[in-house]
């Protein structure tokens, strides 16, 4: 048959993922700058959604020895003429130089290049180069976790891995080691007895072939295809996996002086961290803290959306999360991250007290403690610093795990929150704005 | 209902694609008397098209991050509707692959048989070009071995390093071609050899001690006549890959070996730079008169052979120069028309075509003729020999004569008596290979000195250098090369130097 129709369709997919990753980390820059800017006045929600970017194609381009479009003496050949006769002048068109024909263009554009990013893409480009402060608590811990690896090859195992490819190489080294007949062989053999038989010619070669023809059945015989020995399995080995386990504390005053906009630019900031920290930690768990002269933990939506009434203890919230870290995340086993907004009001008598609590209980319980004091979108902020604001200042100081910046508008949250888990800065994560 | 009928409904299956290539491959064979390779035809999916686009068009290629930027790309202009899938691709192979989609009705396989499957197919097997400089059963043996080759490379010096050798490759790639090569036969075991006998020499001959030598100490010897060095060195030399794999003084085996892997692809596509008109032509004249004779033979449905039709003029529709959509002659359109013109002049010529064309015209063998040109001619000289007055005029084909020094662009030669040589002889030299590439040859290498590489390009009719893209690719060279190169523009006609890019030097070292 000389022609063949094969179905390619079934074969693997992404055939060409290994020179996406080689384009994506070219473009790595351009993309990384496109990504931040198109974060900028995105919800978090639909940042993880992956995303289109545009990038400049500077730095992507092929170059090669073209002849230039501009200059010298060039002949085209043009289809469609209409009313021109030999003679004619034709005046120059603006910009391009007339038919065409010449340059070999490949639609090489010098415009921007746009492309889809998956999600899983965006996320490591829009949270790569973050890392989290001082890893050095995490935990190798919850016994569930054993994940099996390759180990090699045994002689005894379950059929399920019986490793065929191993096997019947063992198989075949034997078989040519220990000169098994081959079946072709035996049957060319075998068909050359039979004519013999047939024809009677030659009874004398036709015993010497049946001798010989015994000889190699009982060898075959003797020599397994597959002897036991042969066998192989793939081993396999339990491994402990680490895993990696964090609680993230949101605290917030809900208190009546924090407007819906404050309280967006919260919720915005808590998911970043909770993104960023899912691609960091295995397994991360949330406690939504709210206050306002008294804390309560609270589910999600409750936290967001349901508004109190009351004056503002910031002291409540931290004694709340005291009191839940050491009811269920002890330290030995937990990463504690904690992240605090405020609109920077809270009681005047209450400051020495949270100062007192935030260092003395919190601050080494956490791995990291960030305060973010959200702003009204239109308020001169320069001027004066809060209470709160102050009294954190005083503790972030002699703090190395605290971080505290101030957010006034949405554009404002990815950067500070950059700011916050910059890898140069760890190490040296002082509080301070 | 007949029962010839191949098929009607839109929808295909293995069985129906097995019939009716029966069928054309009957045609092709009893009529057109075409020869081809064994065929292999490959379904794929719109992805694995656009995988396929990608990675120009071999189904095996190594990795690189251009591929993936092209993927990016056609994907985006894809999914955006802007612009329509290839109905095949086809590879210059043996078998010959051919790739149709699974998206695409019956009537279209049909068609994409016709001109892939026999079409090109007969083209690359029958075209001298093609015969001369590629070796299509062994060309995917070697890609496997390219490919493999690269990874490896990949895994031993690091992705960054094999990158940018093949950045500076790909940026020479079109200047990586022998054009008057002596047949070579790639062979994969006989590939692998000289690499590992390349590897060995290099392990043989190592010795720590060449480390602790000063590497300031050049000697200056006296200087060599210029003519000697040359011919020693083999310039000038117009393969600039080729030059800089067997002479860069500081390359790395493997680096080389990879110059080598693009300089191989390059060659291999470079028949097929030089015959768009022709292939295109081919395969489209071929289907054409395939699917016409399967309709007359009632062996297609009426309403197939619309569909057929309707893709076909598609592909060959040339609009005129103040269209819009304009952009240069249609290969498709002029290869087909002028193929069709041949048989016409064959079977039913006017006198005019008697002058113009003695050798052929009423010889009533349209197919052996074309065969004929099909397998001697590339794009420029088939122009020249066979475009017809009675086609220049159908397609009114006129020429302008573009000096930007003049205030206007000036008609010089229209489709009349006075114009019809002057056009057919400027559109064939428009397809003239070295007219569409700039000619850039090594002259020189400074050996006792400083190393320097000196580049000559000559200039033909004043059209210089793109120089955005000039100095880069020189970059390129600079870091294979390893020194400073100079690159200088020369008149042609007049040896006069127009343009100077000097001492462009390696800008990150290849070699450590």
């Amino acid at each position: 048959m000389r022609m063949n129709i094969i179905d390619r369709r079934l074969n693997p997919k992404g055939k060409s993922l290994a020179n996406r990753q080689r384009f994506l980390r070219r473009a790595r820059q351009q993309i990384l700058r496109a990504v931040r800017e198109a974060s900028g006045d995105r919800s978090i929600t639909d940042i993880a959604s992956g995303e289109r970017v545009s990038i400049p194609s500077d730095g992507l381009r092929e170059p090669a020895f073209r002849r230039s479009g501009e200059g010298g003496v060039r002949d085209y050949v043009v289809p469609g003429n209409k009313e021109y006769v030999e003679g004619d002048l034709i005046p120059r068109p603006q910009g391009e130089g007339g038919g065409g024909s010449g340059g070999s263009g490949d639609g090489e554009g010098e415009d921007d290049f746009r492309f889809l990013l998956s999600k899983d893409e965006f996320l490591d480009i829009f949270l790569d180069d973050l890392e989290l402060p001082d890893l050095v608590k995490t935990n190798i811990n919850r016994t569930e976790s054993h994940s099996l690896a390759r180990a090699g090859y045994s002689v005894s195992g379950s059929p399920a891995n019986l490793n065929l490819v191993r096997t019947m190489r063992n198989s075949l080294s034997r078989r040519i080691a220990l000169k098994r007949p081959r079946p072709d062989d035996i049957a060319e053999l075998e068909a050359e007895i039979r004519r013999l038989e047939e024809s009677g010619d030659d009874p004398e070669r036709l015993s010497e072939l049946r001798v010989d023809f015994d000889r190699m059945m009982a060898r075959s015989k003797r020599i397994p295809y597959i002897d036991p020995l042969d066998v192989r399995y793939s081993r396999f080995e339990p491994v402990p996996k680490p895993v990696t386990q964090a609680v993230m504390f949101c605290l917030m005053d809900v208190s009546g002086s924090m407007t819906e906009h404050m309280k967006d630019l919260a919720k915005r900031f808590y998911m970043l961290l909770y993104l960023f920290l899912t691609r960091r930690y295995h397994h991360v768990e949330i406690v939504f803290i709210r206050h306002t002269h008294e804390a309560k933990e609270v589910d999600e939506d409750t936290f967001f959306y349901s508004t109190e009434t009351g004056g503002t203890v910031v002291s409540t919230a931290l004694t709340e999360m005291k009191r839940v870290v050491d009811e269920r995340y002890p330290t030995s086993d937990w990463n504690i991250y904690a992240a605090q907004a405020s609109d920077g009001d809270n009681t005047s008598s209450d400051n020495a007290r949270a100062a007192e609590m935030l260092a003395g209980l919190i601050l080494p319980l956490c791995q990291y403690f960030a305060y973010i004091e959200v702003g009204a979108e239109y308020k001169d902020w320069l001027g004066r610093e809060t209470d709160l604001w102050r009294t954190y200042k005083s503790v972030a100081r002699v703090a190395p795990n605290m971080a505290m910046r101030k957010v006034r508008v949405r554009s404002q949250i990815f950067p500070v929150f950059r700011d916050l888990f910059s890898k140069e800065r760890v190490g040296n994560a002082g509080g301070g704005a | 209902m007949n029962a010839d009928l191949l098929f009607s409904q839109a929808d295909w299956d293995f069985d129906l694609l097995w019939r009716t290539y029966d069928a054309i491959e009957d045609i092709a064979g009893t009529e057109l008397g075409l020869i081809t390779y064994p065929n292999q035809i490959e379904v794929i999916t719109a992805e694995q098209m656009l995988d396929a686009y990608s990675s120009i068009g071999l189904p095996l290629m190594y990795h690189h991050w251009s591929f993936g930027k092209h993927f990016a790309q056609d994907e985006t202009l894809y999914r955006k509707g802007m612009r329509g899938l290839a109905y095949e691709i086809v590879i210059n192979s043996s078998p010959c692959i051919s790739y149709i989609m699974e998206e695409n009705p019956m009537s279209m396989q049909a068609l994409v048989m016709a001109h892939a499957a026999f079409g090109h197919n007969h083209f690359f097997k029958n075209n001298a070009l093609f015969q001369q400089w590629t070796d299509a059963s062994g060309i995917l043996d070697y890609m496997e071995f390219a490919k493999s080759y690269v990874s490896q490379c990949e895994e031993r010096h690091g992705h960054l390093a094999v990158e940018r050798v093949l950045d500076a490759a790909h940026a020479l790639m079109s200047h990586g071609v022998h054009r008057y090569p002596k047949k070579r036969v790639y062979d994969l075991r006989e590939e692998k050899r000289r690499e590992e006998e390349r590897r060995a020499y290099h392990e043989q001959t190592y010795n720590d001690l060449w480390r602790t030598v000063p590497k300031s100490a050049t000697s200056r010897r006296g200087s060599h006549d210029l003519a000697e060095r040359k011919k020693r060195l083999g310039l000038p030399e117009e393969n600039l890959l080729y030059f800089l794999e067997k002479s860069a003084p500081r390359l790395h085996g493997w680096q080389r070996e990879i110059l080598r892997i693009v300089r191989n692809i390059s060659q291999y596509f470079y028949p097929q730079k030089q015959t768009k008109v022709m292939n295109e032509g081919c395969a489209t004249c071929v289907h054409y008169h395939i699917l016409n004779r399967l309709h007359e033979q009632g062996r297609i449905t009426d309403g197939t052979f619309m569909e057929v039709l309707h893709s076909h003029t598609n592909v060959v529709f040339q609009p005129d120069f103040d269209d819009r959509r304009f952009s240069g002659i249609n290969p498709y359109a002029l290869g087909f028309g002028m193929m069709q013109d041949i048989r016409r002049i064959c079977l039913d010529p006017t006198d005019e075509d008697r002058v113009w064309f003695p050798d052929f015209a009423g010889n009533r063998d349209p197919w052996g003729t074309l065969r004929d040109a099909w397998a001697n001619y590339r794009d420029e000289s088939f122009i020249q020999q066979y475009l017809s007055p009675e086609l220049i005029r159908k397609m009114r084909l006129f020429k302008v004569h573009n000096d930007s020094d003049a205030p206007s662009l000036e008609v010089t030669a229209i489709h009349n008596e006075r114009g019809y040589r002057e056009v057919r002889r400027a559109l064939a030299a428009s397809y003239d290979v070295s007219r569409l590439e700039p000619d850039i040859q090594i002259i020189d290498v400074d050996m006792a000195g400083d190393r320097r590489l000196i580049l000559h390009h000559r200039v033909t009719d004043g059209v210089l250098l793109d120089e955005e893209n000039a100095v880069p690719v020189l970059r390129h060279i600079a870091n294979l090369w390893g020194y400073e190169v100079r690159l200088i523009e020369v008149d042609a006609t007049t040896d006069m130097t127009l343009n100077e890019y000097d001492d462009v030097g390696p800008s990150v070292p290849l070699v450590g």
